[in-house]
C-alpha cells in the first residue's frame, strides 16, 4: 500500500479518536469547575457530591484525551517531516505555546485537584478546576491556531521553498479561528451538556438521587439549549466563511457540480463522482444563496468550475475531494445538532413543568442523546480535513508533498496496526468505566478506591 | 550569544527538566511491582508521584513542541529518523498514563494487575527507549546531504546505545527508589530504602561504564562541539556522593545528588552536539546545526518573548504542586482515598 495511504489513514484514525474525547474534556471541566463553585458559594453538600461524581468520570475521559494527544504532536515529525520542514517556522510556534500554556496548566492543576481535595482550602481547589477548564480550552484554542493556518494560510512569506512566518499577530488573529474556535468550545458545551443530560435522565428515569441529577439536569439543560443556538448561529457564520474561504469544501458539501446563481441547497443527493453528475436529487432552490449571503440570489461556484479555476492556477491535478465524505459529514453534523437543540428545548420544557414522571421515554431518549454530539463532532471534523483535499496546506502544499521521505510503508503499517489495537484496547476500557461509574450513580464516588489489603498480583509476580 | 544558541540551551533546559523530574517518576513505576506487594501498598507508591508524573511528562511535550517551533529540520529528522523507537515510546507513554487512573477503578484483581502491569512496562521501555536515542544522537547516526535519516531501525540498537538505555533505567530506578525513601512510611520506607542500597552500585557501574563509553563512541575528545571539561566529572562524582549520602541515610542530599547526575549527563550530551542538533555519521558536513535546522530569527524572537513570560510561571506553580503534596504518604487505606 501507498506510504501517503497509510499516512493519511493513520493521521485520520488517530486524530478522530483523540477528537472522540476532547470536546467531552472541553465542557465537562467548565461543568464540573461550575458545579464546584455553586458548593463554595452556598456550602451545600449536594453540589460538592455532584462535582465528585461528574469529576469522577471527567477524569477518567480526560486520561484517555491527554495520552491519545501525545501522539498528535508527535505524529508530525513522524509521518510528515517534509510538512514540518515546509511549515516548521509557522507550524510549531502555537504547538509549543500550547504545551508552554496549557499543558502544564492543565496537567498540574489536575494533579492539585484530584490529590487535594483534603490538604487546600476550599477556594484554591476550586481554583484549580478553573484553571484545568482554562487550560483545556486553551489547548483547544491553540491546536486550532495550527489548524487555521492549514485552513487558510496567513501572515506567511515562501523563501528559499519553506514558508516563514512575517507576523505572529496574522497567524494568532487568523480570519478562521473567529468561526472555529467558537464552533469547537460550543461543541464542547453541547458534548458535556448533553452526557451530564443524558447520565441525568437514565437516574431520574429509576428515581436514584432524585434531587442530585434534578440539579444537574437542570444546569445541562440550560447550557445545553444555550450552546445548541450558539453553535447554530457560529456555524452559520462558518459556512459563509468557508464560501469564500475554501469554495470547493462547499461545493462538495452541497454536490454542487455547476456554479448556480441562485444557488440550489441540496437536501438529499444520490451522485456519481466519475462523471461527476447526480444520479438522483432533490434540491431546494435559492437556498444555499440565500445561506451564503443571506439574499435570495448570488453566485455559489460549482465543483467543475472549481476544478478548472483551480487547473488554471495550480497546474493539471485533481482538486476534487471525495465528495461523499463532506457531503454526507456536513449533512450528519446539522442533522445532529438540530436534533440536539429540539432536544435541549425539550429538556427544558420536562424541568419547567416537571414532568419527568409523565414522559419516560422523553428520559429515554434523552440518554440515548447523548451519542449524538459524538457524532457531530466527528462528522464536523471529517467534513474540515477531509474537504480540504488535496491540499495539506490550503493552496500551498498536497498532502502527497507532505510525507516522510524516510518512513516506509512496513514502519507505517506496524505503528498502524500497533494504534489500532492500542485504542481499541483503551475504548473498550474507557466505556466500560464510564457507563460503570455513571450508572452506579454519586454514591459510588463518595466513598472511593479504598485501597484493599489483598495481595496486590493474581499474575506471576516479578520477584518472589 | 544568538537566538539560535539561546534556544538550543533552552531546549536542553527542557530535555535536562523532563529527565529529572519524569526520571524518578519512571524510577517509582520500574520499582512499582518490586516494592507493592499489596494492593494498598501499589496504591501508595502510585500516589506518591500521582499528582506530579503528568506535569512531569509535559516538560517532554513542550521540549518537542520547542523543537519543532525552533528547529523544525531537527525535529523532522529525528522524529522521521527514529520512527519505531518513538512509536514504541508513545504507545509505552499512553498505557502508562492511562493506567495511572484507571487502576483502581475496578476491584478486579486481574484488572489491577493489568494495569500496574502497563506502569511498569510503561515506566522500564521509555527509560530504555530515551537512553537509546539520547546515546545515538551524541554518537551521531547516517544522515544524508538532505537531512534524512538512513539507517534502519537495528542501526539504533548498537552497543554504545544500548549501554545508554540500561544506565538510563538504572539510574532512574535509584533516583525513583531515593524518592520513595523521602515519601513513604513505615514498611514501604524500609522496602524503598533497601532498594536505594542495593541499586546504588549496579548504578554507578553502570555510569562509569557509559562515561567511558561516551569517550570512546562519540567525538567528545575531538572537541568538535563545546568542551564538556568537568561536567561529567562532576556527573561521577555525585553518584558517588549519592552512595555516602545513603549510608547516612540522607535521602534529602541523596535525592539531589542523583538529580545533579542526571541533569550533567544530558548537560554532557548537548554539550558534546553543539552546534550541531544532529550529527551525521555518513559526512561531517551533513549534520544538522543550530543554524541549518533553525526557524527564521522571526519565529525564534516570538518563541523567546513567548518562553520569558510564560516559563517562570510555570516553574513557579509546578514547584507549588511539590509543595502542596510535600508529606509522606501512608500505605494505610483510610489516609488513601483518591
Amino acid at each position: 500500500m501507498d506510504p501517503t495511504l497509510l499516512a493519511r489513514l493513520q493521521f485520520a484514525i488517530t486524530t478522530v479518536y483523540h477528537f472522540f474525547f476532547v470536546p467531552l474534556t472541553l465542557g465537562l471541566a467548565i461543568l464540573v469547575a461550575v458545579m464546584e463553585t455553586l458548593y463554595v458559594r452556598s456550602g451545600q453538600e449536594v453540589f460538592k457530591r455532584m462535582t465528585k461524581f461528574w469529576g469522577k468520570l471527567f477524569i477518567i475521559n480526560f486520561a484517555i484525551g491527554v495520552v491519545t494527544g501525545i501522539v498528535q504532536e508527535f505524529q508530525f515529525g513522524m509521518n510528515w517531516s517534509d510538512y514540518s520542514r515546509y511549515v516548521g517556522d509557522i507550524f510549531g510556534a502555537p504547538l509549543a505555546i500550547e504545551a508552554l500554556l496549557a499543558f502544564f496548566l492543565e496537567s498540574t492543576f489536575l494533579g492539585v485537584w484530584i490529590f487535594g481535595w483534603d490538604k487546600l482550602p476550599k477556594k484554591v481547589h476550586l481554583l484549580a478546576i478553573w484553571l484545568v477548564a482554562l487550560g483545556s480550552n486553551i489547548s483547544a484554542l491553540w491546536i486550532l491556531i495550527a489548524n487555521s493556518w492549514m485552513q487558510q494560510p496567513v501572515g506567511y512569506a515562501i523563501i528559499n521553498g519553506r514558508a516563514q512566518m512575517t507576523s505572529f499577530a496574522s497567524v494568532v488573529f487568523n480570519p478562521n479561528i473567529f468561526y472555529q474556535f467558537p464552533h469547537v468550545l460550543s461543541s464542547g458545551m453541547v458534548t458535556g451538556s448533553f452526557f451530564i443530560l443524558g447520565v441525568s435522565a437514565y437516574h431520574l428515569l429509576r428515581k436514584k438521587e432524585f434531587d442530585l441529577f434534578k440539579r444537574s439536569f437542570q444546569i445541562a439543560a440550560i447550557t445545553g439549549a444555550i450552546f445548541a443556538i450558539l453553535i447554530g448561529i457560529n456555524g452559520h457564520a462558518q459556512a459563509q466563511h468557508m464560501v469564500q474561504s475554501q469554495p470547493m469544501k462547499m461545493a462538495t458539501a452541497e454536490a454542487l457540480w455547476e456554479s448556480e446563481d441562485p444557488a440550489s441547497f441540496s437536501l438529499f443527493t444520490i451522485g456519481d463522482m466519475e462523471n461527476r453528475r447526480d444520479v438522483f436529487a432533490i434540491r431546494i432552490p435559492r437556498l444555499l444563496s440565500l445561506l451564503s449571503y443571506n439574499q435570495l440570489s448570488g453566485e455559489v461556484k460549482g465543483i467543475n468550475n472549481l476544478q478548472a479555476e483551480f487547473e488554471a492556477q495550480y497546474g493539471p491535478g485533481n482538486y476534487v475531494p471525495p465528495a461523499i465524505i463532506p457531503y454526507w459529514s456536513f449533512r450528519i453534523m446539522v442533522g445532529a445538532g438540530t436534533l440536539m437543540f429540539v432536544l435541549a428545548i425539550l429538556a427544558l420544557y420536562l424541568l419547567r413543568w416537571e414532568k419527568f414522571e409523565r414522559y419516560p421515554w422523553a428520559l429515554k431518549g434523552l440518554t440515548w442523546a447523548l451519542l449524538l454530539p459524538y457524532l457531530a463532532n466527528s462528522a464536523g471534523w471529517l467534513l474540515t480535513e477531509v474537504g480540504r483535499f488535496p491540499w495539506v496546506v490550503y493552496g500551498l502544499m498536497k498532502i502527497e508533498q507532505a510525507v516522510s521521505p524516510s518512513v516506509t510503508a512496513g514502519m507505517l503499517w506496524v505503528s498502524l496496526v500497533g494504534y489500532v489495537l492500542v485504542y481499541g484496547v483503551l475504548i473498550a476500557a474507557t466505556v466500560y468505566l464510564l457507563m460503570k461509574y455513571a450508572k452506579a450513580g454519586p454514591s459510588a464516588t463518595d466513598e472511593l478506591d479504598l485501597a484493599g489489603e489483598q495481595p496486590a498480583d493474581s499474575l506471576p509476580s516479578l520477584v518472589s | 550569544m544568538d537566538l539560535n544558541t539561546l534556544w538550543f540551551i533552552l531546549i536542553a533546559v527542557l530535555y535536562t527538566g523532563f529527565f529529572v523530574l519524569e526520571g524518578f517518576d519512571f524510577g517509582v513505576g520500574i520499582l512499582l511491582p518490586f516494592l507493592g506487594k499489596k494492593d494498598v501498598e501499589r496504591r501508595a507508591i502510585i500516589n506518591t508521584i500521582g499528582p506530579h508524573w503528568d506535569g512531569n511528562e509535559v516538560w517532554l511535550l513542550t521540549a518537542g513542541g520547542a523543537t519543532f517551533a525552533a528547529f523544525p529540520q531537527w525535529y523532522a529528522t529525528m522524529f522521521s529518523g527514529f520512527y519505531l523507537p518513538l512509536f514504541f515510546l508513545l504507545v509505552a507513554l499512553i498505557l502508562r498514563g492511562v493506567a495511572f487512573e484507571f487502576r483502581s477503578k475496578d476491584e478486579n484483581p486481574c484488572w489491577r494487575s493489568l494495569w500496574d502491569w502497563c506502569i511498569f512496562v510503561g515506566s522500564l521501555v521509555p527509560a530504555l527507549l530515551l537512553g537509546v536515542a539520547f546515546s545515538n544522537l551524541a554518537q551521531g547516526v547516517p544522515i544524508d546531504a538532505n537531512m534524512e535519516y538512513t539507517g534502519g531501525f537495528f542501526n539504533l540498537l548498537n552497543p554504545y546505545a544500548l549501554l545508554g538505555g540500561v544506565t538510563t533505567i538504572a539510574i532512574f530506578a535509584l533516583h525513583g527508589a531515593i524518592f520513595l525513601s523521602m515519601k513513604t512510611t513505615d514498611n514501604l520506607l524500609d522496602k524503598a530504602q533497601k532498594a536505594a542500597q542495593r541499586l546504588w552500585i549496579p548504578a554507578v557501574v553502570l555510569i562509569l561504564a557509559f562515561l567511558v563509553g561516551t569517550y570512546l563512541a562519540t567525538d567528545m575528545l575531538e572537541r568538535l562541539g563545546v568542551d564538556p571539561g568537568g561536567v561529567p566529572i562532576a556527573g561521577f562524582a555525585a553518584i558517588l556522593a549519592t552512595g555516602y549520602f545513603l549510608r547516612k541515610s540522607q535521602y534529602g542530599w541523596s535525592f539531589s545528588m542523583t538529580w545533579i547526575t542526571i541533569a550533567a549527563s544530558v548537560i554532557t550530551l548537548f554539550m558534546i552536539l553543539f552546534p550541531r542538533v544532529m550529527i551525521s555519521s555518513s559526512n561531517p558536513d551533513w549534520s544538522l546545526t543550530i543554524y541549518t535546522a533553525s526557524s527564521s530569527d522571526y519565529t525564534l524572537r516570538v518563541m523567546t518573548i513567548v518562553a520569558v513570560i510564560f516559563v517562570p510561571v510555570v516553574l513557579a506553580y509546578q514547584a507549588w504542586s511539590y509543595w502542596v503534596f510535600r508529606k509522606r504518604v501512608q500505605a494505610k487505606p483510610e489516609t488513601l482515598t483518591y
